[in-house]
């Protein structure tokens, strides 16, 4: 029986505690009698026959959905769109949820006489998946089956010949998907659940759409309101996502929707990496002794050694639910089984949250986590798991533990540089930002052409992150970064600290000497469920 | 007399061209420069007068001299032994204001056909482009393109030189002696910005934000109608600076290609990371004259676009099929002379020059003084004046007895003389 999540209250006996560090380690001592940690549950158990799982909820669909069989005829249009590259973290090892997935549904579409089959990676505004990208996530038996003949395609939202406004929302938000998918007599949408954000009609409204209907969630107002946008009943975002769906279902537009959720076993429970999942308290000499080597062993690696280590591992996180039928009862139950992983019940909020940053975020897999994305894993995703109340309180502190290199990808994230090096030099408010810059990137041509062409992200991408801390930027005191390139986390704002001593002690200036302090254990994945 | 003296020692040249290679300005250590008693130059004609400098400007053309790093083709245009020294405000001897206070001028180094008594004068001097002259090798006087380059003129870094009357430009009692001193700096940047091409609304990339590039941007904003302005700075102060005087967008070196693509909205070439532009800056005004620099303005300027070399590039390893295959416009400007400006009407550039420096407020730029003595000091923080957070960079003759280093403005500081300030070690 796996343990819970729980919170640990710091004493003078707790060993020093874990934290990420981009693609490096560190082990913080946190001062005891006023520090926590919260920990994740560990990861539940896996379904013991998955693809049986995948069977029966295909065949059980839940809502007012009929059987997938029953779906499906001769003569139909269907169109299977999956996740993309951003989920889940870190790549699973094969063979990819989304792979087992569509295997079960081609397999019905075939069985029923079913020729027009196209499979599109649903991935709104990321940048396009390569083919290696694409073979891990649907299998080579799928990807040889279907890409060379054009069937198997990363959505283009800047395609206006292949797109299709559906409707308007009754608060004037356009809807604007896949012409493809949109005139399709079925869509089938392959999940992967990893947080409570993730499915539900954002699956179809956002992941098939264009920025003239992103637009209408992804932005500064919409991201304040939401608190946090892991709870979807407190998330502007999920209330216009949904919105949308109604103008999709209302259309005719018929989704087959299938989630999937996932365990929180991210380094294994044994290997190399398995240590990063074990509690500090409980490390044997062994453990200690692995830590250590490992620590020191990035320390002296390049940057570009470190990255191809950490970025190459392959994540043993195996599926613990699947459920099939109408959206909104599959996720319902999806959720549910999200939360049982990942809540942590925790009283009361801190002064000072502390969060050390992991290698990976949704937006660089395979790449390089940029200053931008830090922002946007720390104060967009970590920040916002939770639930009830942030963990920090209104004029608290986040200290994040990340190098934050001046580095850039520039096939991924050709506008994000732009973003750097003009927009946050002017201005890192980020209603000012959207006011004043985002149009100009929105519908730059060049960036519109890498999108297309390349692997680049749409140029209005950085905006989205840097509105994904929007809430935070506004409930904080102070942000530091401990180990932060000084230079880079100047223009994003935030104050730089050589250890996390000098953290803590800079958020003194803000909350005062004798600040309470909760640390993030995470990842593994958890969100706090704070009262 | 006091003066820096620079001679043909070959050995000691050797020797500034290694050091130079190694710490900007240590040519002046171990260099043909010295610290000499000389006799002052002797009058070379009846309209000749003696000057006696007051503040003598530090220029890149003499660190690239100091440091045996200027190119060969000036050896012809020159004269041994030579007192360095063109930016030069100075009273004039024996020549007094109705008031009975000195008559304050700044030098037109150029020495030019009427300097030389040649008759009749060549055809650029004839049209006031005196920078062109075709005789700075020829006539009365000995070989040199300017006055601190000749041995008959002696220069500004010395506590007395001549200069033909047709090269003085008196100063108005309004401006102090920090303001006169960057007339002759600014003059060149008013001619770059007027040869620059650029027509209304123009997008114009400035590169360098030393004392050049930095009163190119200033020239650009008074005497064109340029739209944006792009400045490439490396240094803090200078971004400051290039802000203060009129530039859009200050980028680093390594930011220029991504900036001028925003600004003009074209498309790049290059998979995010950009090789070079599809489009790009209508004008772009090289004050570095580097390879690495003109290789960059070669990949953001626009097809038939205009590259004006306003920096002492010499000999350069460049790759110029961009130049040809995108019908690339790559000219040079020097010195000054007479400028038609946008309105049609012509000009004399130093007297555009007095009008930008006191319309800016450019004695700002002055950072710090030196007396003769300190020379080496001087040189030192004029090689790296970017680094430490200074411009320009000048010698003060008023009181060399006992003349200190004074440390100068910032972007928002007035100008002020201070000819006796006593900061010891102060820079």
């Amino acid at each position: 029986m796996p343990r819970p999540g729980f919170v640990l209250d710091v004493d003078r006996s707790t060993p020093p505690v874990l934290f990420h560090h981009g693609e490096q380690l560190r082990l913080e001592k946190l001062p005891p009698g006023r520090s926590r940690i919260i920990y994740p549950a560990e990861p539940l158990a896996a379904l013991d026959h998955p693809d049986a799982a995948i069977a029966d909820a295909l065949a059980n669909p839940l809502g007012d959905s009929e059987p997938l069989a029953a779906l499906l005829r001769p003569g139909m249009k269907l169109t299977i769109a999956f996740d993309d590259i951003s989920l889940p973290l870190p790549p699973m090892r094969r063979p990819d949820i989304r792979q087992r997935v569509i295997e079960q549904v081609l397999d019905l579409a075939a069985a029923a006489g079913v020729d027009d089959v196209m499979l599109i990676a649903a991935l709104a505004l990321h940048r396009r998946m390569t083919e290696d990208e694409l073979r891990h996530a649907v299998g080579d038996r799928v990807y040889d089956a279907f890409a060379p003949h054009g069937l198997l395609i990363n959505h283009d939202a800047e395609d206006p010949d292949n797109l299709m406004e559906i409707g308007t929302t009754e608060q004037g938000e356009v809807v604007e998907i896949n012409r493809r998918a949109a005139e399709s007599d079925l869509i089938v949408y392959v999940n992967i659940n990893l947080v409570a954000m993730d499915g539900g009609w954002k699956s179809t409204a956002t992941g098939l759409s264009s920025y003239k209907s992103l637009r209408h969630h992804h932005n500064v107002e919409t991201m304040e309101h939401s608190r946090s946008f892991m709870d979807q009943h407190n998330s502007e975002l999920h209330r216009s996502n949904w919105r949308m769906g109604k103008v999709l279902r209302d259309s005719g537009i018929k989704i087959f929707q299938i989630e999937t959720t996932m365990n929180n076993d991210v380094f294994g429970t044994s290997g190399p990496m398995a240590v990063l999942q074990k509690r500090e308290w409980e490390w044997t000499a062994r453990d200690r002794l692995a830590v250590g080597a490992m620590k020191r062993g990035l320390d002296v690696m390049s940057p570009r050694a470190r990255r191809q280590v950490f970025h190459s591992w392959r994540a043993p996180h195996a599926m613990t639910s699947v459920q099939a039928g109408e959206v909104e009862a599959v996720h319902k139950v999806t959720t549910d089984n999200v939360y049982a992983q990942h809540l942590v019940p925790v009283s009361g909020q801190t002064d000072i949250l502390t969060m050390g940053l992991p290698y990976i975020g949704p937006y660089n897999v395979n790449s390089v986590m940029n200053p931008i994305l830090v922002m946007c894993l720390g104060l967009g995703y970590f920040f916002n798991l939770y639930k009830g109340q942030p963990l920090v309180r209104p004029g608290g502190v986040v200290i994040m533990s990340h190098p934050t290199p001046w580095d850039f990808h520039p096939v991924h994230h050709p506008s994000y540089i732009d973003f750097f090096e003009q927009v946050l030099a002017d201005t890192t408010d980020p209603r000012e930002i959207e006011k004043r810059y985002e149009k100009q990137f929105a519908e730059d041509e060049w960036y519109r052409h890498l999108y297309r062409t390349s692997h680049a992200y749409h140029g209005v991408h950085p905006f989205y992150m840097w509105y994904w801390g929007a809430h935070a930027l506004s409930h904080l005191g102070r942000v530091i970064i401990v180990g932060g390139d000084r230079a880079a986390v100047d223009r994003l704002g935030f104050t730089a600290a050589s250890t996390l001593r000098d953290a803590l002690e800079m958020a003194s200036d803000t909350v005062g000497p004798h600040a309470t302090i909760t640390h993030l254990h995470n990842p593994p994945i958890l969100m706090a469920d704070v009262t | 007399m006091k003066a820096l003296v620079y001679k043909r020692k070959p050995v000691r040249f050797a020797a500034a061209i290694a050091a130079g290679r190694l710490a900007p300005g240590a040519g002046a250590g171990v260099g043909p420069l010295s610290h000499d008693d000389i006799d002052p130059p002797e009058l070379p004609g009846p309209d000749w007068v003696r000057l006696a400098p007051r503040l003598a400007g530090i220029c890149g053309s003499d660190l690239a001299t100091i440091d045996g790093q200027s190119s060969r083709w000036f050896e012809p245009v020159v004269s041994f032994p030579f007192v360095p020294g063109h930016e030069v405000v100075a009273d004039v001897v024996g020549d007094d204001n109705p008031d009975g206070t000195p008559l304050r001028v700044v030098l037109e180094p150029v020495l030019g056909c009427a300097t030389r008594a040649i008759t009749p004068v060549c055809a650029p001097c004839a049209a006031g482009d005196l920078g062109n002259c075709t005789n700075i090798t020829f006539g009365a006087i000995a070989p040199g393109l300017q006055s601190g380059f000749c041995c008959d003129t002696g220069g500004g870094w010395s506590a007395q030189m001549v200069a033909h009357r047709s090269q003085l430009h008196p100063v108005p009692n309004t401006m102090d002696d920090h303001a006169a001193v960057m007339v002759e700096p600014t003059a060149c940047a008013v001619h770059a910005a007027l040869a620059a091409g650029i027509e209304p609304g123009a997008t114009v990339v400035v590169q360098g934000a030393g004392t050049l590039g930095l009163l190119c941007i200033a020239a650009v904003r008074r005497f064109t109608d340029a739209g944006k302005v792009i400045a490439v700075a490396k240094h803090p102060v200078q971004r400051d600076w290039a802000r203060d005087l009129g530039a859009d967008m200050v980028v680093a070196p390594d930011e220029v290609a991504r900036a001028v693509r925003r600004a003009t909205g074209t498309m790049a070439i290059g998979d995010g990371h950009i090789t070079r532009l599809a489009g790009g800056a209508d004008a772009v005004l090289d004050c570095v004259g580097s390879s690495d620099s003109l290789t960059t303005a070669l990949s953001v300027v626009r097809p038939r676009g205009q590259i004006t070399v306003v920096g002492m590039a010499g000999a350069t390893r460049l790759d110029l099929t961009g130049l040809w295959q995108r019908e690339i416009r790559m000219v040079g400007a020097y010195a000054y002379g007479t400028e038609t400006l946008t309105d049609g009407t012509s000009a004399r550039t130093f007297d555009l020059a007095f009008d930008l420096v006191t319309a800016a407020d450019l004695g700002r730029l002055v950072s710090a003084t030196y007396p003769l003595a300190n020379y080496r000091d001087a040189i030192a923080h004029a090689a790296a004046a970017g680094s430490r957070g200074a411009v320009k960079v000048a010698f003060d003759l008023r009181r060399p007895a006992d003349r200190t280093p004074v440390a100068r403005s910032t972007p928002t500081s007035a100008s002020a003389d201070t000819p006796d300030a006593t900061q010891p070690g102060a820079h």
